[in-house]
């Protein structure tokens, strides 16, 4: 195996797992464009919209596999979205004019209830879920989607699950993109992030708007866990603060607020972390991946493509 | 309004506790420890209003330095107040390492980086094993006597210390920092330079908790012992209790703690007794339900209560604005 093949392996890896960060970066960067919320929650979402995608695996059961992904593609990313929408109707919501600590730690609880009910979730008496035993333990997730080689090559592995993930989410952003670019509810939502009140004027339900962002945001977190779950195969209820924590850095990295951004922050952060895994040692990759946040932090605080922000009087 | 603050009391009244009830002595102790890790953290985010979610990172130097000083394994083997003093130092130097180049950042910024602080400590702290241990720690440690009133007695000077800062030139500065930066800069107060003294302040604080908690268990402690979840646990605390208050921060111990230790643990005790808890279901269990709850309370807390149990007068009056006179 020479470097060069080494090299390109590890991209594939990283790049996958990139666009996986990069969803999940999404969600967080939409939410604090429009409300500066750090959305702490956002990773324990991800993990619950895993839980239930293992849940509708193990209630499909025999259904053919196409039919059992489109399942997964649909319901998973209803429910985070439909979740994400329901706590800031239900917890936020009330908190906008309160100081900015607020929704914060309030998210913070979030977080913790949403770790629990995985925590509960892992203890169901379903087959997939081990029957309950152990509910804390890892729980494996079936291979749905193949694991073979797609290239001729014996030593570089570009796999069914890495094309899955460019076949997801590529379009996923494509369309995301137009949303926020070409529509009345895109133009609204860029239209609050930039100015609450003046919006507000222009007759925009800033709510409405806020709550849309939500349900979006905890969509593409949804996606992100039906693809993670099919790509890694193991999921558990702590997962979500370490992708929470890669997604944020993602989107910081990336400029916070800037859509392009966080994808490109995820990408960086995918192959930071795979070459570091390689080139390091697997065990200083986190130190790695939150050096990287700290030094991005300190000496650019905008990220990449992030605007610059002056403090206001 | 009764003279007697609440701090006070709750001191006095920690201070019978091993005569009455030598039971609960047991479990005081990692309430001492907490609230003292919680005042560090309620220097940054209650007076000054910096948010930072990794204190655990410092607790984890305190416990592992105060640990490297006075295991028999390593050369220094000094005794406990020496290598408590020596860690308040390094604690010190600690928040003033990360804060010199970071002060500058806004809020959301600072606190991420702290978190990311906390995470890269104890990665680190895993990952040395020649020097840490890895996940076994440090120990054993040699163990100081009369621990519970040696816990006290420095809670008690930690309080007397915040309450003064609090008072003093420096903490009016803090406080005039968190209300507004841009207008306290106007008045004449250096901002990086007095929110430098509150990081490095607070740090040491938070590396004292560490040590005396390692002094505590008798030793480091294994890296997991120091994190996220403790940052939070603290950060509770604070909020609970009341931001920028004293009392508050301490009554938010108790209350966090003791909520902790001992309600989910004589429920789950008296479940027990009573056999209604299968072995083999995981939401029998009271422990399982534990970080709802807590997540419930923060949420409802932030809702309904901002300000914490035992606000400060000020936060109060700002969250709750008098009723202008009627004319």
């Amino acid at each position: 195996m020479s470097g060069w093949e080494v090299f390109l392996q590890q991209l594939i890896i990283g790049l996958s797992n990139g666009m996986i960060i990069a969803l999940i970066a999404l969600g967080y960067t939409m939410v604090y464009g429009i409300i500066e919320l750090i959305n702490f929650a956002h990773g324990d979402l991800f993990m619950l919209g895993s839980f239930l995608a293992l849940t509708i695996v193990g209630a499909c059961g025999s259904l053919p596999v196409p039919l059992v992904l489109l399942l997964l593609l649909l319901l998973t990313p209803l429910f985070s979205g439909g979740l994400n929408w329901l706590v800031d109707r239900l917890a936020y919501r009330h908190l906008r004019a309160s100081t900015k600590l607020a929704p914060l730690v309030s998210a913070i609880g979030v977080s913790f209830i949403f770790l629990n009910i995985g925590l509960l979730w892992g203890g169901v008496p379903m087959n997939v879920f081990g029957l309950g035993k152990a509910a804390a333990a890892p729980k494996d997730f079936p291979v749905l989607v193949s694991n073979n080689n797609l290239l001729s090559s014996a030593n570089v592995q570009f796999t069914a699950k890495d094309a899955l993930v460019f076949v997801v989410t590529i379009p996923l952003m494509i369309a995301l993109t137009w949303f926020v670019k070409r529509t009345r509810a895109g133009k609204a939502m860029r239209a609050v992030a930039q100015d609450q009140t003046a919006a507000k004027l222009m007759g925009i339900n800033v709510d409405r708007v806020i709550g849309q962002t939500f349900l979006i945001g905890g969509g593409l977190a949804g996606v992100a866990s039906v693809v993670f779950s099919l790509y890694n195969n193991t999921i558990y209820f702590q997962m979500g603060y370490r992708a929470g924590m890669d997604a944020f850095t993602a989107a910081v990295l990336g400029g916070i607020g800037s859509l392009p951004g966080a994808v490109l922050g995820g990408l960086c952060i995918g192959l930071a972390r795979a070459c570091s895994d390689q080139y390091i040692a697997t065990r200083w990759t986190n130190v790695f991946v939150f050096s990287i946040l700290v030094l991005v932090l300190v000496f650019r605080p905008s990220g990449i493509l992030g605007s610059k922000h002056r403090e206001k009087v | 309004m009764t003279k007697l603050k609440f701090h006070w009391a709750f001191l006095l009244v920690a201070a019978i506790v091993p005569a009455v009830a030598p039971r609960f002595a047991d479990l005081m102790r990692p309430i001492f420890i907490m609230a003292i890790l919680a005042l560090g953290l309620n220097i940054l985010t209650g007076f000054t209003g910096i948010l930072n979610l990794g204190v655990a990172a410092f607790m984890g130097i305190g416990a592992y330095t105060y640990a490297i000083l006075t295991c028999d394994i390593y050369p220094f083997q000094l005794g406990f107040w020496g290598a408590t003093g020596a860690t308040v130092l390094i604690g010190l130097l600690a928040g003033l390492a990360l804060g010199l180049p970071t002060i500058r950042l806004r809020g959301d910024y600072l606190a991420i980086v702290t978190l990311g602080f906390g995470e890269i400590v104890q990665d680190s702290l895993k990952n040395m094993d020649v020097i840490t241990k890895g996940t076994q720690g440090i120990n054993p440690l040699p163990s100081p006597s009369h621990i519970y009133w040696l816990l006290l007695g420095f809670l008690a000077v930690v309080v007397l210390l915040n309450r003064n800062l609090q008072h003093s030139r420096i903490g009016r500065a803090w406080i005039a920092i968190r209300e507004d930066e841009l207008a306290a800069s106007c008045m004449g107060i250096n901002p990086m330079k007095t929110k430098l003294i509150a990081f490095s302040l607070g740090a040491a604080q938070c590396a004292l908790a560490g040590a005396l908690w390692a002094s505590y268990l008798g030793s480091s402690g294994e890296p997991g012992n120091y994190d996220f979840q403790v940052s939070i646990i603290a950060l509770c605390i604070v909020i609970v209790g009341g931001m920028g208050s004293i009392a508050g921060v301490l009554l938010g111990a108790l209350v966090v703690m003791g909520f902790n230790t001992i309600v989910l643990e004589t429920l789950t005790n008296f479940l027990k007794a009573h056999q209604l808890i299968a072995s083999n279901n995981v939401f029998t269990a009271p422990g399982n339900w534990k970080y709802m709850l807590f997540g419930l309370a923060l949420i409802l807390m932030m809702r309904f209560r901002p300000e914490g149990l035992l606000p400060s007068k000020q936060t109060k009056a700002e969250l709750h604005p008098p009723e202008p006179p009627a004319r």
